[in-house]
C-alpha cells in the first residue's frame, strides 16, 4: 500500500520533472521572444515616439512606412543584398567544401582560415573594411602601386553599386561557416553509393552534379534558413561600411528600424519596420521548422 | 571532473545572483555617473577637467563613454538606461533631443543651483530655450560651436591671388578658379549630417536669416517648398561638382586633412575643426583661415552640448548639483571649451586665452543676439525634432548623391516634412 | 571517409590527376590568402608605427616591427577619461561570457535531453517555438528588455548581461543538443533505466559522456556570440562593466583627434584575441560536432 503510493509519487514526480527542467528555458523564451515580439507588434498601432506611449492609430504606420522613400530603398536593398549574399555564401562555400574534400594536406588550417572571419564581429573588422574598400587608401590604391595604374576599384562611393561591397564584407564573414556545413554533410554521404556509380565508370562530375548535390539537399535547405536569417539580421555590416550611405543607398531593413526608433525617436514606425521583418523571417523559417519537425516524426 | 564542472557553475550562478543584490553603481551620495560619447584626444580631455574636479570636491565620476555615429549609440543606450528605470546622473545631449527628454518627464529641476548662481543672465536666450522647461533648469550648457564656418588653406589662397568667398556667387567664382588650375576647391565628407552642415550654410547664405527661420526652425510648407528652396538646391547641386569622386562616407576630420595637407582648398565645418588643426601643428586663422561660411556674416548657427540632469531622486540629487555648478563655473567653460575648440555657453568669459577664431566667433554671437540672427542648426540637432529632421536629412543626402533635379528636391522636403510630423 | 576519397582511390593515377590536384592546392590557396587578407592587414599595421602607416599600403610588411602600439592599446591608451587600456574591459567581458556561456549550454544540454528522451505531448511544437528566438533580431528587444531587467532588479549588472545573453543563447544551444541527442538510439536510454537510472543519472551517465562534440560547438558558438556583442553591452551594462566590444568602439569609433591606426588595430586584435583562439584550437572539433548533430544532412 505505501509502496504504491511511494510508486506513484515517484511517477508523477518523474512526468513533472522533465517539464520542470523545461521551464526556466521556456519561461524565458516566452517572454524575451514572444512577449516582446507582440509588445512590438502592438507598439506599430501606437503613435509612440520617443518611448511606448499607447495611443492608438490603426494602421498609419505601416502607410507611413510603405510611402517612405528610404523604406522603398532599404526593401529593395534586402532583395539585392539578401538574394547575392544568399547565393555567393551557398557557391563558395560549396565549392570550398568540395575542394577541402579532395582528400588535401593540411585540411585543419584551410577550414580555419575559411573559418575565421565568423569568428570575428565588425567592431573588430570594421575599421580594415573600410580601408580595404575605400578607393584612395585601400584595394585600388594596392593594386596600382603594384603597377596596374588603371585599376579603379570605386564601389564604396558609388550609390548605385555600393550595397554590392556590403555583399562581398558579409560573404567573407559567412562564407567559411556555410562551408563547414556543407563538409559536415558531404563526409555524411553514403559512400556505397558511390562506390557503386564509381563502379558503374560514372565520369567525377557526374557523380557530384547526380549523387553528391543532390544528397546534400537538407544542407542546402539549412544553409539557405542560416543565410536568410542572417541576411535579414545584417546590422553592424552595414553600420561597420558604409553607414548606410552614399546618401541612404545601402539602408537595409534592419538598419531603417534602428535609425527610426533610437535616432529618430519614431518608436511606432520603427515597430512597423519591425513587424514587417518579423513576418518576413516567420515566412521563411516556419515552413522550415514545420518540414524539419515532421520529417523527422515519420523517421 | 564532471563535478567540478556543475560545482563551477553553481559557484557562479551564486557568485552572480550575490552580485546582483548590490548593484554595481556605488549609489552613495558622492558618485555621478555620466553618460556621453566624449571618447578622444582633446574631447576626453576636456571631461577629464570636470572628473578631476569633481574629484577634488569629494564626488566621485564614473563614467559611461558611448562612442559611434555622432551619439547615436549613446542615445539608444541612454533610452535603455532609463527604461529600466536606472537613469545616469547626468547625460550629454544635443538641444532637441534634450527637449524631448525633458517633454518626457524624465529631467530633474536645478532651480536650486541656477537661480543663486544666476545662470539667467549668462546663458544666450536661444540656449535657455532648450536648457529650461517649465520655467526650471534641466540641463547645463557647457559650449558653443559654431557649424557654420568656411575654412580656407591660406597658402592656397595666397598663391593663387585669392580671398575667401563672402557669398556663394563668390564661392562658386573662387571655386571654378581654383579647379581651372587643378586645384580641389572643397573638402566633404558624405555623410548626412555633413551634408546638411553645407545645407544650413547655403540656406542661410542665400535665403538669409529671415528665411532661415521661417524654413528650418519652423518647418514652414511655403517656405520649404519656395523658389528660394530651388535656388538652394541648385547651390548644392552646383557644390557637388567642387566635391572629389571619393567624399562618401568620408569622416569630417579626414576632410579636414585634406584642407590641412593643401589637397583640397576650402571646408564648410564647424569650430571642432580646429582640434584637428591645432593637432596637426597649424594655427587656426593664421595657417588655415576662418571665415563665416558664404553669406552667413552676422549670423550665428549654434550647436551646444548640454549636461542633461535626470531626475534620480534625493540620494544622489547632492552629487548632482554640486556637478551642474561645477559645468557652469566660468572657470571650467574656459578650460574646457579651449580644449574642444568651442567657445563658453556662458557670455562672461573673458577671451583672451582664445585663439582668433574663438575671438571672432564671442563678438559675432553676441553680434547676432541682439540682432536676433543666433539660431539652432538643423545639422546638429537644435532646429526640429529628430523625425522632422531625419527626413530633412534623407532628402538633402539623396539631393546631394544622386541626379534629382532642385524642384524635385523641394518638392520632396515639403512632403517628407509632412510626412515626419 | 571523405566523397572525394572514394572517388580518388577508385581512379587509376595519371597526369589528369595531378593537373586536377594542382588546381585543387591553387585555388585554396588563393581563397585562402583572400580571406586572410584583413587580418594579416590588421596585424601588420598593428606592429608599424605611425610614419610606416602613412608611407605604406595595405599590406606592406613592417619594416621595423614594434609592440608598442599593442602595449598602448593594453596599458594606457585613452578611453574617454581613463587611460587605461583595454585590460579591465578585457575581464569585465571575462565576468559575463563564462557564466553566461556555462549557463545557457547546460540550459540547452539539459533542453535537449528533455525533448528527445523524455518526449511529451506537443514537444515539438515546443521546440519550434524555441527555435523562432534563434531568429529575433535584437534591436526589437532593446526597449522591453530594458524595462524588464530594470523590473526584475538587474538593470545595469553583469548578471542582467548574463541572463539576455543566455535568453537569446539557450534557443541555439537547444537546437544543438536536441539534434545530437535525437541520433542517439533510445535503446541506451531505455537500459539505463532498466538499471534503475534516474533522470539526472541517465543524463549525467549516458548522455554527458558522449557529449562532447556537441558541447564544443556550443561553446564556441555562444562564446563567440557573446563575445562579440556589442547592442546589448552598450545598453544594458553600467558604466563600469562595459564590456570590450563597447571600450573598442570607443577607442576605435572616435572622430576627432590624431587617428591612431596602430592602436587602433592593436586594441581590435587584443578584442579578437580569445575568439580568434578558440576557433584554433577548437575548430577541429567544430566541423566533428556539425557532423555529428547540429546539421543535419
Amino acid at each position: 500500500m505505501a509502496a504504491t503510493e511511494r510508486m506513484a509519487g515517484r511517477r508523477r514526480l518523474a512526468n513533472a520533472l522533465p517539464l520542470f527542467v523545461l521551464s526556466p528555458s521556456l519561461l524565458m523564451v516566452t517572454i524575451g521572444v514572444y512577449g516582446f515580439m507582440l509588445f512590438s507588434v502592438i507598439l506599430s498601432f501606437t503613435s509612440s515616439k520617443m518611448f511606448p506611449r499607447f495611443v492608438f492609430t490603426g494602421f498609419d504606420q505601416y502607410e507611413r512606412l510603405f510611402t517612405n522613400p528610404r523604406w522603398g530603398v532599404a526593401v529593395q536593398n534586402i532583395f539585392i543584398f539578401g538574394g547575392l549574399y544568399i547565393v555567393f555564401t551557398t557557391i563558395l562555400g560549396l565549392g570550398l567544401a568540395i575542394l577541402i574534400d579532395q582528400r588535401i594536406r593540411a585540411e585543419g588550417a584551410f577550414r580555419t582560415i575559411f573559418l575565421y572571419p565568423m569568428a570575428l564581429s565588425f567592431i573588430v573588422t570594421g575599421v580594415i573594411w573600410q580601408w580595404i574598400l575605400n578607393p584612395g587608401l585601400g584595394l585600388e590604391r594596392l593594386v596600382q602601386s603594384w603597377g596596374w595604374e588603371s585599376f579603379s576599384f570605386k564601389w564604396l562611393v558609388d550609390p548605385q553599386m555600393a550595397i554590392y561591397t556590403v555583399v562581398i564584407a558579409g560573404v567573407w564573414q559567412v562564407a567559411g561557416f556555410v562551408m563547414a556545413l556543407f563538409l559536415a554533410g558531404l563526409r555524411g554521404i553514403n559512400t556505397e553509393i558511390l562506390s557503386a556509380a564509381r563502379m558503374d565508370g560514372a565520369p567525377t562530375h557526374k557523380i557530384y552534379t547526380r549523387i553528391i548535390i543532390p544528397a546534400l539537399r537538407p544542407v542546402f535547405l539549412t544553409a539557405f534558413v542560416v543565410e536568410a536569417h542572417l541576411a535579414i539580421k545584417s546590422y553592424d555590416l552595414v553600420v561597420a561600411l558604409t553607414k548606410g550611405g552614399p546618401g541612404f543607398a545601402t539602408e537595409l531593413p534592419s538598419t531603417f528600424m534602428y535609425t527610426t526608433t533610437f535616432t529618430r525617436n519614431e518608436m511606432g514606425l520603427g515597430a512597423a519596420s519591425a513587424t514587417v521583418m518579423l513576418m518576413t523571417l516567420a515566412a521563411i523559417i516556419i515552413p522550415y521548422l514545420y518540414s524539419e519537425l515532421r520529417h523527422e516524426r515519420r523517421g | 571532473m564532471k563535478r567540478i564542472l556543475l560545482s563551477t557553475v553553481c559557484a557562479v550562478v551564486l557568485g552572480l545572483s550575490a552580485a546582483s543584490l548590490q548593484p554595481t553603481q556605488a549609489q552613495d551620495k558622492g558618485s555621478v555617473e555620466v553618460l556621453h560619447w566624449w571618447t578622444s584626444g582633446g574631447e576626453a580631455a576636456a571631461v577629464s577637467v570636470l572628473k578631476q574636479d569633481m574629484e577634488s570636491k569629494g564626488v566621485a565620476w564614473l563614467d559611461m563613454p558611448v562612442a559611434g555615429g555622432a551619439g547615436e549609440a549613446a542615445m539608444t543606450a541612454l533610452r535603455a538606461r532609463v527604461t529600466s528605470g536606472n537613469p545616469p546622473t547626468a547625460a550629454q545631449l544635443l538641444g532637441m533631443s534634450l527637449r524631448a527628454w525633458a517633454e518626457e518627464g524624465f529631467l530633474g529641476d536645478l532651480s536650486e543651483v541656477a537661480e543663486p548662481e544666476g545662470w539667467d543672465t549668462v546663458i544666450p536666450e536661444p540656449l535657455q530655450a532648450f536648457a529650461k522647461y517649465d520655467g526650471h533648469y534641466v540641463a547645463a550648457p557647457v559650449n558653443i560651436h559654431r557649424p557654420n564656418w568656411l575654412w580656407s588653406n591660406a597658402k592656397i589662397f595666397q598663391e593663387n591671388g585669392l580671398t575667401p568667398p563672402k557669398t556663394w556667387d563668390e564661392f562658386n567664382q573662387v571655386a571654378e578658379a581654383l579647379q581651372a588650375k587643378g586645384i580641389q576647391p572643397l573638402a566633404h565628407g558624405g555623410q548626412n549630417w555633413q551634408d546638411t552642415t553645407v545645407f544650413d550654410d547655403v540656406v542661410l547664405g542665400i535665403g538669409g536669416p529671415e528665411f532661415y527661420q521661417k524654413a528650418i526652425i519652423e518647418a514652414d510648407p511655403e517656405a520649404l517648398g519656395s523658389d528660394t528652396m530651388v535656388k538652394v538646391f541648385d547651390q548644392m547641386r552646383k557644390i557637388r561638382g567642387f566635391v572629389d569622386p571619393n567624399f562618401s562616407g568620408r569622416d569630417w576630420n579626414l576632410a579636414t586633412a585634406m584642407v590641412l595637407n593643401g589637397e583640397a582648398a576650402m571646408q564648410l565645418m564647424g569650430d571642432w575643426a580646429k582640434g584637428e588643426i591645432i593637432a596637426a601643428g597649424k594655427t587656426p586663422g593664421v595657417d588655415i583661415l576662418c571665415t563665416p561660411a558664404p553669406g552667413t556674416e552676422g549670423s550665428f548657427l549654434f550647436n551646444t552640448d548640454f549636461f542633461a540632469m535626470f531626475d534620480v531622486g534625493e540620494e544622489r540629487r547632492p552629487a548632482q548639483l554640486i556637478m551642474a555648478s561645477a559645468a557652469m563655473s566660468p572657470s571650467f567653460q574656459e578650460t574646457f571649451n579651449l580644449a574642444k575648440g568651442s567657445i563658453p555657453a556662458r557670455t562672461d568669459v573673458p577671451g583672451d586665452k582664445f585663439d582668433e577664431c574663438g575671438k571672432q566667433s564671442m563678438a559675432d554671437i553676441k553680434a547676432a543676439q541682439e540682432k536676433g540672427t543666433l539660431m539652432g542648426s538643423l545639422a546638429h540637432g537644435h532646429a526640429q525634432p529628430p523625425a522632422v529632421q531625419g527626413a530633412m536629412f534623407d532628402v538633402v543626402t539623396n539631393h546631394f548623391n544622386s541626379d534629382q533635379s532642385s524642384e524635385e528636391a523641394a518638392k520632396a522636403l515639403v512632403e517628407a516634412v509632412a510626412a515626419a510630423q | 571517409m571523405s566523397v572525394a576519397a572514394e572517388t580518388v582511390i577508385l581512379r587509376r593515377s595519371g597526369s589528369g590527376v595531378n593537373l586536377a590536384r594542382f588546381a585543387v592546392y591553387a585555388l585554396l590557396i588563393v581563397a585562402a590568402a583572400v580571406f586572410l587578407a584583413p587580418l594579416v592587414s590588421m596585424v601588420f599595421t598593428s606592429l608599424k608605427s605611425m610614419d610606416e602607416i602613412r608611407a605604406g599600403n595595405l599590406l606592406s610588411p613592417p619594416t621595423a616591427i614594434t609592440l608598442e602600439a599593442w602595449q598602448t592599446a593594453w596599458n594606457s591608451a585613452c578611453i574617454s577619461v581613463s587611460c587605461a587600456g583595454l585590460k579591465g574591459y578585457f575581464l569585465n567581458s571575462i565576468r559575463m561570457v563564462v557564466p553566461a556561456v556555462l549557463i545557457s549550454v547546460g540550459l540547452g544540454a539539459l533542453n535537449g535531453y528533455v525533448l528527445t528522451k523524455w518526449r511529451f505531448r506537443g514537444d515539438n511544437l515546443l521546440f519550434g517555438a524555441m527555435m523562432f528566438g534563434c531568429f529575433i533580431p535584437f534591436q526589437i528587444v532593446l526597449i522591453p528588455m530594458a524595462f524588464t531587467l530594470g523590473k526584475i532588479g538587474l538593470a545595469g549588472t553583469t548578471a542582467g548581461l548574463v541572463l539576455v545573453h543566455v535568453l537569446y543563447g539557450v534557443c541555439f544551444t537547444t537546437l544543438f543538443f536536441r539534434n545530437f541527442y535525437v541520433a542517439v538510439p533510445d535503446e541506451l536510454v531505455k537500459a539505463a533505466r532498466m538499471d534503475g537510472a534516474g533522470f539526472w543519472q541517465i543524463f549525467t551517465r549516458v548522455l554527458l559522456p558522449i557529449s562532447w562534440p556537441i558541447i564544443v560547438v556550443s561553446v564556441i558558438w555562444q562564446f563567440t556570440g557573446i563575445w562579440n556583442d556589442f547592442l546589448f553591452g552598450a545598453s544594458f551594462a553600467g558604466g563600469e562593466s562595459q564590456p570590450i566590444t563597447v571600450a573598442l568602439n570607443n577607442l576605435v569609433n572616435t572622430s576627432t583627434g590624431v587617428k591612431l591606426y596602430n592602436v587602433d588595430m592593436a586594441g581590435a586584435m587584443i578584442t579578437a584575441a580569445p575568439t580568434i583562439l578558440i576557433y584554433l584550437f577548437l575548430g577541429r572539433f567544430f566541423l566533428r560536432g556539425l557532423m555529428a548533430g547540429a546539421v543535419k544532412g
